[in-house]
């Protein structure tokens, strides 16, 4: 079978451009690549949020001002998926932001993925076994 | 020869990200290799006809109408394209749209992915 890992980094601020938005919408698209792959075939993402993107994962996002769905519900839609979520562990620390405050979980949605909080040594590794690398 | 497919995410006008991407795409055909080029967010604005030529913005479409003919396959996002208001009528003919999937799957099949954000 032939997987192939698509890393998709996110580091830019949310509602103030498109590009995070388009990460997760890219991202979520994996769910359906296979209709234009050969049998066996198919992508595995990766999701990675570092810099100021980590403020993507804020819990208890709300956009009606803007009437817009907000990150926080794209980014439970990719766990309920199954898409691994990391979170850079030293961009939380200096942006003095508690775990609490992050996305961990979509239970609400039915997920049972879980986002990571890890080093950024853990993020480049899966970039480097990554064949391709999105960055927004 | 190799598959290039190139991610273009920044506007037509107002950057010149996407003068870089096409000057590229040409390179590269020239050189015999394959080509995938999509389109998305803003990026979706060089699907547009109609584009008329002045010489202080970029244009493009007669470029791209011969990088297709050519060869070239360029595919916009019919999402981005549809919200801000580009429909199936406004398109250049040979450029496709079609959903996000569609460029994970050229990445799938790519040598080498260059992709580049937008604004």
């Amino acid at each position: 079978m032939a997987i192939k890992k698509i890393a998709f980094v996110v580091d830019k601020l949310p509602y103030k451009g498109e590009s995070s938005r388009l990460a997760l919408t890219h991202c979520i698209a994996s769910q359906t690549v296979e209709i234009h792959l050969e049998e066996d075939e198919n992508v595995e993402p990766v999701l990675a949020f570092v810099g100021n993107g980590v403020l993507n994962c804020l819990r208890n996002q709300n956009a009606e001002a803007y009437g817009v769905s907000t990150m926080e519900s794209h980014i439970k839609n990719a766990l309920l998926t199954d898409i691994k979520v990391l979170i850079c562990e030293e961009d939380v620390k200096r942006l003095g932001i508690a775990e609490e405050n992050l996305i961990m979980d979509a239970e609400d949605f039915g997920a049972d993925m879980t986002s990571q909080i890890v080093p950024f040594s853990e993020i480049m590794a899966e970039i480097e076994s990554s064949v391709h690398l999105m960055y927004f | 020869m190799s598959k290039l497919t190139i991610g273009c995410f920044s506007s037509l006008v107002g950057s010149m990200t996407l003068d870089f991407a096409v000057k590229l795409a040409e390179a590269a055909r020239k050189k015999g290799h394959d080509v995938d080029m999509w389109l998305s967010g803003n990026g979706t604005m060089l699907a547009k006809k109609g584009q008329r030529s002045f010489k202080d913005y970029s244009s493009l479409e007669k470029t791209m109408t011969d990088l297709v003919a050519g060869g070239m396959t360029v595919v916009a996002c019919e999402a981005c394209a549809e919200a801000r208001g580009y429909h199936k009528e406004d398109f250049i003919d040979s450029f496709g749209r079609k959903s996000m999937d569609w460029y994970l799957a050229s990445c799938f099949g790519a040598d080498r992915v260059l992709h580049i954000g937008g604004e």
